[in-house]
Parts: structure tokens; C-alpha cells; sequence
């Protein structure tokens, strides 16, 4: 009798306490846990502990200390070069599609039954664009025998058989594309814009604002903290761009186009010759580092111009 | 808008009818070459419509290589997309619920790592990530394209749903707490049922970006018969292939229908997804 009622006892105390509230958070957040730890956490470490030594894959690691480190900062010309392109695609790149989001959302933030269509149809690229379909195409729309030529060179006959891979254009063709997917931000902009409540437009109008004027103080400086959200997501992707520049022009002609994930790929799984698993660790690692900078400097600037009404 | 002069209303459709056109345009062009006869795509590159329409480019290109049609890829992908997205709904729901509606110490922390893995995509955990897979003698094999999915490593999802539930009454939560239900009733009974809009937003971008994943595949597949398409297609691709343009643009074309008609039969849902993350971040 005693002994049952001790075992009741038990379960309901496991019971309850698998049914207080923090109890059941972190069973909730259970997989969460495990996943940041064993896909994160762990590789992340054991890759810095490769990143200080040589590691060819095949034979056991050796401890080479900084290293690699050194060799990437004062001996490594192509290190300096990818990062100069990816930082040139990322400033260039990145605030062209934003504006680019920008003008479109404020085109489509009209009343019509049209416009949801036309949304569908300029977000299009962007839900495809990340496919080796859209890489494959690519290629062949710049080729110098391929159709951005042909229908070129219908209103300019010089651009018949332009080189858009040679040296300067490789990387505008990797631009454009990413430009191209604007899509994702627009999508953004538009349901900011429609936030903005209607009365401060009509206050606008009595003050006698044209419409210039409006988007200049009032539009423009609502649309900041969207702006903001836009620049640092956009600025992270272009910085990890992979998929389209390996496969629409692999680094070439002459590193032109080398992006530093590309570089960092080919690090540790070359064409020929031994893989470098330590040196593509550290790589991994100072780009851990340079994404965290650039991030906390976009934040930082966030009081100067985000306006947070 | 109202008040608006006519003129002006066709105007500004024409031109944005305009813009879409040159949107769409390298998507048409690929579409519509792969229904020209394969020597015809080059010389008539600048013109749109086939004169000649054929399938021939489909049936050649379905055929694959190295011994595996298309249908093998294809399934491969719809196999690793369909578990991974499973995967990635249920464990992003879960996590997601915690965070939003539990009280608990570590909640805080947790929530600022869930947000930056946003910043801590695949392409910097490629090598470090790679080597550890490697440890657990995952390469070669699809646990490194699924497993992982079941762990809510992807912070988007998480987010998103958790903002979802922001906008669920907490009095639907202290109702069922009242009536006795617990905590994993709740999740289960009340918020489960109340997202699935959220879930379906997660599914479709889930789907699509496994289906588009060629880094995974090109670090973790050696074996011909597992790839996926976007593997397959790069290789199909390559020159030493011996396929010719026809089928490639066919194949192409092929291996973006999934993606473009989920995106057209769900465009709203995706589109209002894209937005909710958008405003409170």
C-alpha cells in the first residue's frame, strides 16, 4: 500500500516537472540545441584547430602553428585578389539591387488588379535563380555568339561577337545576374510601403508637398529601416555568392571572377595537386571574421541613418 | 488610383508590362529554344518563337548519360528535398514555439544563436563542415543533405514561424491550460493547427532551396546513381558529356518546373512569407 502510493508519488513529481514551463522550453528548443552544436560548434572548432595545422586529407594532420595564417596575410597574391572581387561584386553589386528593389516596389505599389501579377512575374528570377539551370543559361546568354549578342548587335553592329568573359565584363555578367534577382527584396519594400499609413501623405498634400517631395521626406525616411534589413542581407549573400561563379566562370579569366568561397573551394578540393584542408580552414575562418566585421559595421552605422520612428 | 487619367493608367501598364517582359526574358528564351530543333538554337538565337516546334531536345536529353536517365535524378531530388523539408518544418515548429510563447533562462541566448546562423550559411561551413562529415563517414552518403535538416539549423524558418505564433492570442495558449492541457498539448492541439500557413510558406522555401542545392551535392555525391539534378544537370553540361545544347536547355527547363509551379500555385502565401520576416527584422 505505502510502496504504490510512493510510486504514484515519483511519477507525478517526473510528470510535473517534465511539465513546468522551462522544462518543456528546452525540450522544445531540444533540437535546436543539439543541431547548433553538432553542425556548428563542432565543425566550426575542429576546423580552427585545422586551420593551424598542414592537412592534405590523406595524411594525418601536422601542427604548423600561424602558419597558414601568415602565408594567407603576407605570401598569397590570389588570396588578395579574391577578396578584392568579392568585396567589388558585394559594393557594387549589392546596393544596385536594393535600388534596383526599391524603384520596381515603388513602380508596383499602385492600385490595380494587375499588380499582383506583375509581382509574380519580376519575383520570377529570383525564386529560380539559384539553379544550375539558370547558371547553365547564363553562360549561354553571354556568349559571344549567344543571344544578349545577337539582339545587340542588331542596334549597335560593334557589339556583334563581344567578349562579355574577357578580363573587365567577366565580373559585370556575375552583377547583372545577381541584380537580376532583385525579386526578394522588392517583396519586402512593397509591404513596407504599404505600412505607411495614408494620412501622413494626405497631411503632405494639404502642406502642398509634390510628389517628389513627399517620397524625399516622407517615404524615403519610413523606408529606412527596410532599406537597412535589405543592405545587410544582400551584403551577406554577395559576400558567400558560390553556386553561380563556380559554374558560370569558375574564377576566370585570370581571377577576374575568383570569389573567395571559389577560392576557398579550390583550396581544398584542387584539380590537380594535393588538397590543403589547413590552409582552406584558416580561409574559412578569416571569412567567419570579415562577414562578422562587415555585419557589425552596417549595424553600427544604423543610428547614423535608419530612421526608427 | 482613383482619379487617375486613363492615359496615364495605359501608359504605366505598358511599361510595366514592358519591364516583366525583360525580366522573363532569358527564362522564355530558355523554354522556348528547347523546343527548337538542336542545330537551330545557336543561328536563330536572337529570335524567340520556334519556327519549327519539336520535342525532340526531351526525348534525347531524358535519356541522361553514363548509363542513368533524368528520372533517376530527378527522384534523387525529389527525395532529399522532401525529407530534408520535412525535417526542417517540424524541427523549426518546435523550436520556434519556445522560443515565442516559453519562458525559460537560456531562451534569450538561444534566440541570438538561432539568428546567426543566418549569418552562418553553408558556404562558410562548407570545409569545416565537410571535415567533420568526413569524421563520421558521411561522405558519399545523403545524411549530410538530410539529417541535418532535423536539427532547425536553418534560422529563417525558425523566425519566421516564430513571428507567426507572435500573432497567435496568447488567451488561445491560457484556455487550453485552464482545460489542462500541457505544454506539448498546447503546441500539438492548439498552435499546431493554427500555422499551418506559416508551415507552408517554410515548405516551399525549404523545397525549392534543397532542390537548387549544388554545393552539398558537389561535395557529398561520388556516386552516379545518387545525384541529384542539380548535380546531374551541371555535369550533363560539361562538354565531355558529348550532349548538345538541345537537350541541355531541354533538361534545363525541366529541372525548374517543379520550382516555378509551386511558386505559382503559392505565390500569395510566399509572397506574404517573404514580407513577415521582412518588416521585423
Amino acid at each position: 500500500m505505502a510502496k504504490t502510493v510512493v510510486l504514484r508519488k515519483k511519477k507525478r513529481t517526473f510528470k510535473s516537472w517534465l511539465n513546468e514551463e522551462s522544462t518543456a522550453g528546452y525540450i522544445f528548443s531540444l533540437p535546436f540545441i543539439i543541431g547548433f552544436l553538432m553542425f556548428m560548434v563542432v565543425p566550426m572548432g575542429l576546423s580552427l584547430y585545422y586551420s593551424f595545422c598542414k592537412y592534405d586529407i590523406q595524411n594525418a594532420p601536422t601542427w604548423v602553428g600561424l602558419d597558414n595564417y601568415i602565408k594567407i596575410f603576407t605570401n598569397d597574391k590570389t588570396f588578395s585578389k579574391a577578396l578584392g572581387v568579392t568585396c567589388y561584386f558585394a559594393l557594387v553589386g549589392t546596393p544596385l539591387k536594393v535600388i534596383f528593389a526599391l524603384i520596381v516596389a515603388l513602380i508596383l505599389n499602385h492600385e490595380s488588379r494587375a499588380v499582383g501579377f506583375y509581382r509574380a512575374v519580376y519575383y520570377l528570377p529570383s525564386i529560380i535563380g539559384g539553379s544550375v539551370a539558370v547558371a547553365i543559361l547564363w553562360r549561354r546568354l553571354f556568349e559571344s555568339n549567344g543571344t544578349l549578342n545577337a539582339i545587340l548587335s542588331k542596334v549597335f553592329p560593334g557589339m556583334a561577337g563581344f567578349n562579355w568573359f574577357g578580363e573587365g565584363p567577366a565580373i559585370w555578367v556575375l552583377i547583372i545576374l545577381t541584380v537580376w534577382q532583385f525579386g526578394s527584396s522588392m517583396l519586402i519594400f512593397l509591404s513596407a510601403l504599404k505600412q505607411i499609413p495614408r494620412e501622413l501623405y494626405e497631411a503632405a498634400d494639404v502642406d502642398g508637398a509634390v510628389p517628389f517631395q513627399q517620397f524625399w521626406k516622407v517615404t524615403l525616411p519610413l523606408l529606412t529601416p527596410t532599406i537597412f534589413f535589405n543592405l545587410v542581407q544582400q551584403t551577406i549573400n554577395s559576400f558567400l555568392a558560390f553556386t553561380q561563379s563556380k559554374l558560370i566562370t569558375n574564377g576566370a579569366p585570370r581571377n577576374s571572377t575568383l570569389f573567395y568561397t571559389v577560392y576557398q573551394y579550390n583550396k581544398a578540393f584542387p584539380n590537380q595537386g594535393k588538397s590543403q584542408m589547413g590552409y582552406a580552414s584558416a580561409l574559412a575562418w578569416i571569412m567567419l571574421v570579415i562577414v562578422t566585421v562587415v555585419t557589425a559595421l552596417l549595424f553600427k552605422s544604423r543610428s547614423k541613418w535608419v530612421y526608427d520612428g | 488610383m482613383a482619379g487617375r487619367k486613363p492615359w496615364k493608367e495605359v501608359v504605366y501598364h505598358v511599361l510595366v508590362t514592358l519591364g516583366g517582359f525583360i525580366m522573363v526574358y532569358p527564362l522564355l528564351w530558355m523554354v522556348l529554344s528547347s523546343f527548337k530543333p538542336t542545330d537551330m538554337v545557336l543561328p536563330t538565337s536572337s529570335q524567340l518563337i520556334p519556327t519549327q516546334w519539336t520535342v525532340a531536345n526531351y526525348v534525347q536529353g531524358w535519356k541522361g548519360f553514363m548509363g542513368y536517365t533524368f528520372a533517376t535524378f530527378f527522384l534523387n531530388s525529389f527525395f532529399i528535398s522532401l525529407v530534408a523539408t520535412f525535417g526542417t518544418l517540424i524541427s523549426s515548429s518546435l523550436v520556434a514555439y519556445a522560443l515565442q510563447r516559453l519562458e525559460f533562462k537560456l531562451k534569450g541566448l538561444l534566440f541570438v544563436l538561432v539568428l546567426s546562423t543566418m549569418m552562418l550559411p553553408a558556404q562558410i561551413l562548407m570545409i569545416p563542415q565537410f571535415m567533420w562529415y568526413r569524421h563520421l563517414n558521411w561522405v558519399g552518403t545523403y545524411y549530410p543533405m538530410i539529417l541535418p535538416y532535423f536539427f532547425a539549423i536553418q534560422g529563417f524558418f525558425v523566425y519566421l514561424i516564430m513571428n507567426f505564433i507572435g500573432g497567435i492570442p496568447k488567451d488561445l495558449d491560457e484556455a487550453a491550460k485552464i482545460d489542462g492541457c500541457s505544454y506539448y498539448g498546447i503546441f500539438a492541439r492548439v498552435i499546431l493547427p493554427l500555422i499551418v500557413p506559416a508551415m507552408v510558406t517554410s515548405a516551399i522555401f525549404s523545397f525549392i532551396w534543397r532542390w537548387d542545392d549544388y554545393l552539398s551535392a558537389l561535395l557529398y555525391v561520388n556516386k552516379a546513381s545518387m545525384r541529384p539534378i542539380s548535380l546531374a544537370l551541371q555535369l550533363f553540361n560539361d562538354p565531355s558529356s558529348g550532349s548538345d545544347i538541345g537537350s541541355i536547355l531541354a533538361m534545363s527547363t525541366l529541372s525548374i518546373v517543379p520550382a516555378t509551379v509551386i511558386f505559382l500555385i503559392f505565390q500569395k502565401s510566399l509572397v506574404e512569407g517573404i514580407a513577415s520576416t521582412g518588416i521585423k527584422g
